[in-house]
């Protein structure tokens, strides 16, 4: 498997073989990853203090997010999570060209998301839905309101923070398809930055009826 | 930073310290014992400035009222020392010095899983500690370390660096934790199993496990006090419907689990002197394996022993106090096993041991009123009083940092080469003992009298034990600077230390000293455990490539 050709010269002096050196990689990324779970865990145990504080202020507010714009992001993250496993399977497969393709997809997909989420916020801000101290719109008042904008600006802010982060990840991993790194001996990159990717997903599936639908 | 007389025949064999040289050298590598040496210059500078800052306080508190600073100057200190001895220096310390160090040798790897990453967490380190310390001291920070809300969100000194310098020290922790889960998973040597696993690579799992899954609610958190203090967002502040308990619980959910990240190294460090000076193999070798991962385990759930006076339901602070409890249970049984493994073995005394037989006894007392803190009736009446004040410092500093020294005298032969002078050593680490009990034991009497921590004055009647108070710290000190002599005169005039000066049966004594840039001739097998003292001396059973 090692002697694979894109797998020449990727091996580090203090691993044994190329099959220990992609366990650890991967088992490096799935840690990182459940760090990533316990920073968002925080607002989300927010979220439901303060829910369970406010019940009313929130429900009231939750029915100013924009649902149909929610909807619509959430089809196209779940897509980018297809296209993002379609890349990992041609990447194993060494088709470089296909995996610049649809890498390209999934961070066109990443860049709508951003602009819908953009239209939101312009939306909100314009109306004065906003956090804390900042909130002044009349449509709808009351306690615990202005904390649900709070919150959903924190949440939200935080995971467009990653989906940039992704749309960077994903682009270099790219680049790097691009030159024809990837093979059957090698294809770690992509896999693991897929598997990023597929968690800004993962979180936004719970954002999206936490803060718009219930 | 590298001890440098090439002449020397300590260092005529080619070995990490002369393989490269220069700043740069140092500055780029990806060497996990140089990454190991770099931490022990930064963290020891780090417990210098902690330290500094603690005497000021035990000066200021010499007599009632104000005696060389102001309440708000007082303030600042204790915030100084509490945020640097915590996140400088007792948090990073163990791991990133003997971790870095030591694991790799302990489980025969060439390095840990991600060189570059471990390289990474020196300059996360580096950065983090610049912000803090520039924070603290330019903003005059008075929250102490605990950044409590709604004063941290109110308070009119400049609290958002010290908490974002809080976060990116704590993105250090969080890789240097990974990093060694992973080298720990994957780079065993053949032979290497988990039940032939060192204590300290077990001690050193266990508190990894936390520094990962613990610090990103803390790093949150953080940022999350510093969001509102920029914006005023009101997510901790009553004022706007926040919660300022909620800070506490996630606050605690970290910094509780982290007083683990600090004394489970520290448990891991004695379990390999108390073998080595006892030439005995652990008694109880799993028992005291899996009470690491039990403290782990147990220790995410037991945070609420912070909130028994903020408001929180009796039913609640009940379990938790008994969760807490059951700390002391998995200690106990390390205690007992590290006390028979000494029964009948041939015990060196050496300065390493004295200090192992420091940390046992600090740890017992300190642990034992840790037991009586989480008991909820009794701990209304200590709350916040020195009682409380003295019981961490018996684990932090009795605990961890006698460990620490019996780790650092144990060690520093195979980490530079070098003798030091062991008769200074054994004196330095009786006064050092002493002064240790001069200081807190004092401490616990006050607490119990109602004397409130945190304030820079005091009524007369508690002069006199302050005053012991503060002449033990004078002499803990100036313990520490003997120590501190020694050390570097041995890397300037110490005797050559040879591969194996304790005749150790650990696997990372199966190098030179110190060792080479390859760790090892070739990749070690082992067909025996660690400490095992009818074994033939390590270091005979390797093979080449």
């Amino acid at each position: 498997m090692h002697t694979e050709a894109a797998a020449q010269g990727r091996l580090a002096h203090h691993f044994p073989d190329m099959k220990t050196q992609e366990h650890a990689a991967r088992m490096g990324m799935w840690l990182f990853l459940s760090t990533e779970i316990l920073l968002f865990a925080v607002l989300f145990t927010a979220y439901g203090l303060y829910r369970f504080l406010f019940p009313l202020g929130f429900e009231e507010a939750s029915k100013l997010a924009h649902v149909t714009m929610g909807a619509t992001n959430t089809v196209v993250l779940i897509t980018s999570s297809l296209t993002v496993a379609l890349a990992i399977h041609h990447a194993r497969k060494g088709e470089n060209r296909k995996v610049v393709g649809l890498l390209a997809i999934t961070i066109a997909f990443g860049a709508l998301f951003m602009v819908l989420k953009g239209f939101e916020y312009y939306h909100h801000f314009q109306d004065g839905q906003l956090p804390g101290r900042f909130y002044h719109y009349a449509g709808v008042t009351g306690p615990g309101v202005s904390m649900y904008f709070t919150v959903y600006f924190l949440m939200t802010g935080l995971h467009g923070l990653h989906v940039l982060i992704g749309m960077g990840l994903l682009t270099w991993v790219a680049v790097r398809a691009a030159r024809g790194h990837f093979g059957p001996g090698y294809s770690t990159p992509v896999e693991l930055s897929g598997l990023y990717w597929h968690l800004i997903d993962l979180i936004w599936i719970f954002l999206f009826p936490l803060l718009y639908l219930v | 930073m590298s001890p440098s007389p090439a002449s020397s025949p300590v260092y005529n064999t080619p070995n990490y310290l002369n393989a490269e040289k220069g700043v740069r050298s140092w500055l780029t590598t990806l060497d996990h014992k140089r990454i190991g040496v770099i931490y022990l210059v930064l963290t020891l500078t780090g417990f210098f400035l902690g330290g500094v800052f603690a005497l000021l306080l035990r000066l200021e508190l010499l007599t009632p009222g104000p005696t060389i600073m102001d309440a708000m100057t007082y303030n600042r200190m204790f915030t100084l020392h509490g945020v640097i001895m915590i996140f400088l220096f007792m948090i990073p310390a163990i791991p990133g010095i003997f971790g870095n160090f030591f694991l790799p040798l302990m489980i025969g790897a060439q390095d840990v899983a991600f060189p570059r990453i471990n390289l990474l967490s020196v300059y996360l380190y580096l950065l983090g500690a610049a912000i803090a310390v520039w924070g603290m001291i330019h903003g005059g920070t008075d929250t102490g370390w605990t950044f409590y809300t709604p004063y941290s969100t109110t308070t009119v000194t400049t609290v958002a660096p010290v908490l974002l310098g809080a976060f990116i020290l704590g993105m250090g922790s969080i890789v240097t934790g990974l990093n060694f889960i992973v080298t720990i998973h994957t780079l065993r040597a053949p032979g290497v199993t988990w039940m032939r696993l060192p204590l300290f690579a077990w001690a050193m799992y266990a508190t990894s496990v936390i520094q990962v899954l613990a610090t990103p609610v803390l790093g949150m958190t953080l940022l999350l006090v510093a969001v509102e203090r920029v914006f005023g967002f009101g997510i901790f502040d009553p004022a706007r419907g926040g919660d300022p308990v909620l800070f506490q619980h996630l606050f605690w959910f970290y910094s509780h689990p982290a007083v683990y990240i600090m004394i489970l190294p520290a448990m891991g460090i004695v379990s390999e002197v108390v073998q080595t000076f006892a030439r005995k193999n652990m008694f109880g070798y799993k028992a005291v394996a899996f009470s690491s991962l039990g403290i782990a385990f147990v220790g995410f759930f037991v945070w609420g022993h912070h909130l028994f006076t903020s408001g929180q339901s009796t039913f609640a602070s009940g379990v938790f106090g008994v969760l807490s409890m059951f700390v002391g249970l998995f200690t106990a049984i390390k205690v007992f096993n590290w006390t028979a493994t000494m029964y009948q073995g041939a015990i060196q005394v050496s300065a390493s041991f004295v200090y192992f037989l420091g940390f046992l006894y600090f740890l017992v007392f300190g642990g034992l009123t840790g037991i009586a803190l989480s008991t909820v009736s009794l701990d209304v009446h200590w709350q916040d009083t020195y009682f409380v004040v003295a019981h961490f410092h018996f684990i932090m500093v009795g605990g961890t940092i006698m460990s620490f020294l019996a780790g650092l005298h144990y060690w520093w032969p195979k980490m530079f080469g070098r003798m030091y002078s062991e008769r200074w050593a054994l004196a330095a680490s009786v006064l050092v003992i002493l002064g240790f009990n001069a200081t807190f034991i004092p401490q616990f009497l006050l607490g119990n009298m109602g004397m409130p921590r945190r304030y820079y004055s005091y009524p007369q009647q508690f002069q006199s034990l302050n005053v012991a108070s503060t002449a033990g710290a004078t002499l803990l000190a100036f313990g520490f600077g003997i120590i501190l002599t020694y050390l570097i005169a041995s890397l300037v005039k110490g005797r050559a230390a040879g591969p194996n000066p304790w005749r150790s049966r650990g696997y990372e004594w199966n190098t030179p000293s110190p060792p080479g840039v390859e760790n090892f001739p070739g990749t070690p097998v082992y067909d025996h455990g660690p400490h095992e003292y009818h074994e033939p001396v390590a270091g005979e059973v390797t093979r080449a490539h």
